[in-house]
């Protein structure tokens, strides 16, 4: 039988429509991300880096952690003391332990914070632009200007000892964690606040603000149910370098003396002046060293992902 | 272009004062610099009053500032605390070019103290520069060249590892490996320490052979970024079509890549490395602090800690300053080597 | 005349992640000396990559050249080493592509983009090779040449580029010049004038063209012999009269009947083709075309017909006749 097909007037399908269903953006980006080998390692890392941090605590008690024995000051890693004891004794395993939780929550909350005030200046200057949008932006180029630990450093100081220790869960946390959190925080976010107004800028002129607009939608709807879910993705990106970010300049701080204070411990800390010892007591300065590195490492990674797999412009190096 | 220039130059002049008024009012609760300049002499509240008087500690912050600007030579303060003004004061302002006098080294200007110091971290500033420029354009074209090619992932890997590791990291580990480990083993190690040996004598062989572990630590991150922004770059011009005419062309493989790709490929670098300043002087100041080299960074941090508010003030203006004139100058000179906004 | 190129059961692949593309399926035609080809079909059917095999300018991997062979003037090129074809680009055979704007080097001068070619296969130096330049650029009708020279291209109308472009194919006086889809994305009226200008550098030069393209408006005027393709497929190869005049594949049918034409009705609609086009990721089995072909027969489905003489020159790939509706 003659075999008259008339596939007649399907609009444009193209090859590969025609084979698999359609997939929502996020499926879409779920599978790019898989194909993005490194950032499922970086995400394993750091689930592995958490459970160390954290459920270490339930094996160690922080009151360890801290102890001091200077008659067993800076031993070389044994099976008492795995990862060998610092400059006054203190065991440096159960230091990376707590040290790390501290590390993580600088991390998150100082990027949480940046995170709010970058979006905050950032969306007022991209949506209501005239004479709001140049103040913001002159002061927001005036803190790019001076180099980032340098202000830190400053600041530091102007804040040190200001806040007291604050007991909290059970536990006491030195008041140097929040000054670090708020001026990491606080000096970050300049460049979040650049990607957000230029977000802004670019989606404002699209048709459906216009419509928006005419409905009568007030900014501020307009801002948070409109523009910003569109330009989630930068902020992403950027929100998740930012805990790499933050994590490391507590380091560089600490690493100066003006961070964290003892006895509280962060991985930063703990490789104070650990040159001096680069001879004697390596193990003072590779344990925590390798940590950071490690964790920068896998958030540098599932970052590269998250690019790779929310903005599908973006080109893989 | 002069006027793109003049126009730049006029915004930076608010911004520098904005800039400037932050920084003095962090100044502010930043340590006791009354114990600074006094010491263990003042222990008595008088002094500490008599003190504050000289150091114009005494006056609202408004007007400290305004001081700090266009001095107080046109005033009289009053030194002995009776009320009335009567010393005539000594500061021309910021804005004739007095930056103070530190609190430390008593009695220096300020400007002084800091061009004894900038030197050295120039030289360590500009050499690095150079390093990261060269270095990443080679590994950079090379890896697009050679992509997924063994050394290709190789520095792909390192690269990742390297720009995830903190500066004093990489400065500690290279320590370990080339000075510590270097002199256990018994072969030639670098040194760690200053600029120069003492016993030798401040010779270029001695500064050189002294600057390979700070440079190394400072470029490193940088090389491992740019390294990988110029692979991808290239990877992106060597798809564009003009490079396919250029094959079809005929031209020979070498002048592809060199003339027409790189010529392309370049040009972002440009902004980047212009721009990457301010990074590269943060991290000045934690390399100098590890390998007790005499520049402006461990300037900083000594002073910062001895609260000498006029050094510090002094350092970070000069910073903003050159930051921002090399913000100009970067993109004077992308677009004069940009075609298409040189003749727009 | 002589045969310059000889192309024969040319196939290239890509191998993707999606799967292995079909993009060229064994095509074969030659070029004779001062003879202009057209290469005529829609978007991805694979005219251009079939050029741009024989040039070697397929990037491989992703690409391979499953079989075939190219010999100009005695050599395969497509088993040339890549130092030999770059004295065969651009010297021999030259290239003019679509988009002048991306085609050109932003960075470099027009001036300088023109010498190189003269420096590299004529060996010219620095002064001749600017006043060779200089000529091009005021044959092919830019005026003020000599101060033009140190131009870049964005300073460059659209037409102007594609002149710039031309002059920069022809330096080298090659045997055969490619154009691919030059005046595509050009106004009609400087596409007419384009095309003026080619057909006059065609009797100055005499050399052979492959003119690419998906309008068969332009090719009447242009060429000599048209191989009409579809899906990597050559489907059609006729005189280019007997192509208007007689086309025997139902694909070259639908082409021409789609034009719209001045001495139609105004109220004559258009016949487009139906279907969508062809998934280049399935080898196919039968003939390419059959999917959309108002004459498709079951045979058509089972077999490839390949290409069988109609008449002089005159060749179709079809199991059906047209005219009649049977098969032949």
């Amino acid at each position: 039988m003659s075999a008259q097909v008339n596939l007649n007037a399907i609009p444009r399908l193209a090859p590969d429509e025609i084979e698999s269903p359609p997939l929502s953006l996020g499926e879409l980006t779920w599978r790019r991300f898989r194909r993005h080998k490194m950032a499922i390692v970086g995400v394993v890392v750091l689930i592995l880096l958490i459970f160390y941090t954290f459920g270490g605590s339930f094996f160690i008690s922080e009151k360890y952690a801290n102890q001091t024995d200077t008659s067993q000051r800076l031993n070389a890693p044994s099976t008492l003391h795995r990862f060998g004891t610092d400059t006054v004794g203190r065991d440096i395993l159960a230091r990376t332990i707590y040290g790390g939780q501290i590390s993580l929550l600088i991390g998150l909350t100082a990027m949480i914070l940046e995170t709010l005030v970058g979006i905050l200046i950032g969306a007022s200057a991209g949506y209501y632009g005239g004479w709001l949008d140049s103040i913001l932006m002159r002061f927001t180029e005036a803190m790019l200007n001076i180099p980032q630990i340098l202000l830190l450093l400053v600041m530091a100081k102007f804040f040190g000892g200001k806040i007291p220790n604050i007991p909290l869960l059970g536990r006491t946390f030195s008041g140097s964690v929040v000054v670090i959190i708020l001026i990491i925080g606080l000096t970050s976010w300049p460049y979040l606040a650049r990607i957000v107004r230029a977000e802004f800028l670019s989606i404002k002129e699209n048709e459906f603000i216009l419509a928006a607009r005419a409905t009568g939608a007030p900014p501020f709807q307009i801002i948070f149910r409109h523009i910003l879910p569109n330009s989630i993705a930068p902020i992403i990106v950027s929100a998740t370098l930012g805990v790499a970010n933050a994590i490391t300049l507590e380091a560089y701080i600490s690493f100066l003396g003006l961070g964290v204070q003892p006895p509280t411990a962060t991985w930063g800390n703990m490789l104070e002046g650990a040159y001096k010892y680069i001879e004697s007591a390596p193990w003072l300065w590779i344990f925590p060293g390798t940590l950071i590195v490690l964790i920068v490492l896998a958030i540098n990674f599932l970052g590269d992902g998250l690019r790779d797999a929310l903005d599908p412009r973006s080109r893989t190096v | 272009m002069t006027r793109y220039i003049i126009r730049r130059l006029l915004q930076a002049i608010p911004l520098l004062f904005i800039i400037s008024a932050v920084l003095f009012v962090l100044m502010q609760n930043m340590g006791d610099p009354i114990a600074t300049l006094g010491g263990r002499m003042v222990t008595r509240p008088a002094d500490r009053q008599r003190l504050a008087r000289q150091l114009g500690l005494d006056k609202p912050i408004y007007v400290q500032y305004l001081f700090w600007l266009i001095g107080n030579d046109w005033t009289k303060a009053d030194l002995d605390g009776d009320g009335i003004p009567d010393t005539q004061g000594t500061r021309h302002g910021v804005l004739r070019g007095d930056f103070g006098t530190s609190l430390v080294n008593r009695g220096v200007p300020v400007v002084q103290v800091i061009a004894d110091r900038l030197p050295n971290t120039l030289i360590l500033m500009l050499s690095a520069e150079v390093v990261i420029i060269l270095g990443s354009l080679l590994v950079g074209v090379y890896s697009a060249l050679h992509q997924y090619s063994i050394v290709d992932n190789l520095v792909t890997s390192v690269s990742f590892i390297g720009y995830s590791m903190p500066i004093f990291l990489i400065a500690l580990m290279t320590m370990y490996i080339f000075a510590v480990n270097f002199k256990k083993w018994g072969l030639p190690y670098l040194p760690t320490v200053g600029m120069f040996d003492p016993n030798v004598g401040e010779t270029v062989p001695q500064v050189i052979w002294h600057m390979v572990l700070p440079i190394f630590s400072i470029s490193f991150i940088s090389l491992a970024a740019y390294s990988r922004y110029i692979r991808s770059t290239m990877l992106e011009v060597l798809s564009q079509d003009y490079i396919r005419t250029a094959k079809a062309k005929g031209l020979p493989r070498r002048e592809i890549t060199f003339i027409h790709a790189l010529k392309n490929a370049s040009l972002p670098i440009v902004t980047i490395v212009g721009l990457e300043l301010p990074l590269l002087l943060g991290g000045a100041v934690v390399t100098e602090r590890i390998f007790a080299w005499p520049g402006m960074g461990r300037l900083f941090l000594d002073h910062l800690s001895a609260s000498d508010t006029p050094v510090i003030m002094g350092i970070l203006m000069l910073i903003a300053i050159a930051v921002i004139i090399f913000q100009i100058i970067t993109d004077v000179v992308y677009a004069w080597l940009d075609p298409r906004i040189r003749y727009h | 005349m002589g045969t310059l190129l000889d192309v024969n059961n040319l196939k290239t692949r890509f191998h993707t992640p999606e799967g292995t593309v079909f993009a060229v399926n064994g095509i074969s035609f030659k070029i004779d000396e001062g003879e202009t080809l057209a290469l005529v079909g829609e978007s991805g059917c694979g005219k251009s990559v079939s050029m741009l095999s024989i040039l070697g300018l397929i990037a491989i991997p992703p690409g391979e050249i499953a079989s075939g062979t190219a010999i100009y003037r005695g050599a395969d090129l497509l088993k040339m080493e890549e130092i030999d074809l770059e004295h065969i680009r651009g010297k021999e055979i030259a290239m003019v592509f679509q988009d002048s704007m991306t085609s050109l080097n932003p960075v470099l001068s027009i001036g300088r983009q023109i010498t190189e070619t003269l420096h590299t296969h004529m060996g010219m130096n620095h002064e001749q090779a600017v006043k060779r330049t200089i000529e091009l650029l005021e044959w092919v009708g830019i005026s003020d040449a000599p101060d033009r020279l140190g131009a870049y291209p964005h300073q460059f109308s659209g037409g102007m580029r594609q002149r710039v472009m031309i002059a920069m194919a022809l330096a080298c006086t090659p045997s055969i010049l490619i154009a691919d889809e030059p005046t595509t994305a050009l106004d009609v009226t400087i596409q007419a004038q384009i095309v003026e200008l080619v057909i006059h550098m065609r009797e100055q030069m005499g050399m052979a063209m492959i003119w690419i393209t998906h309008d068969l408006g332009v090719v009447a005027g242009l060429a000599d012999r048209v191989n009409v393709m579809y899906a990597g497929y050559i489907v059609e190869e006729a005189n280019v009269d007997t192509l208007y005049d007689d086309p025997r594949h139902p694909y070259t049918n639908s082409l021409l009947a789609a034009l719209p034409r001045a001495d139609r009705r105004r109220d004559h609609r258009l016949k487009s083709i139906p279907g969508a086009p062809p998934n280049l990721l399935v080898e196919p089995k039968g003939c390419p075309f059959a999917p959309r072909c108002e004459y498709a027969r079951e045979r058509c489905w089972d077999e490839n017909p390949g290409l069988s003489v109609v008449g002089t020159n005159h060749r179709i790939a079809c199991w059906v006749d047209i005219k009649t509706g049977d098969l032949r």
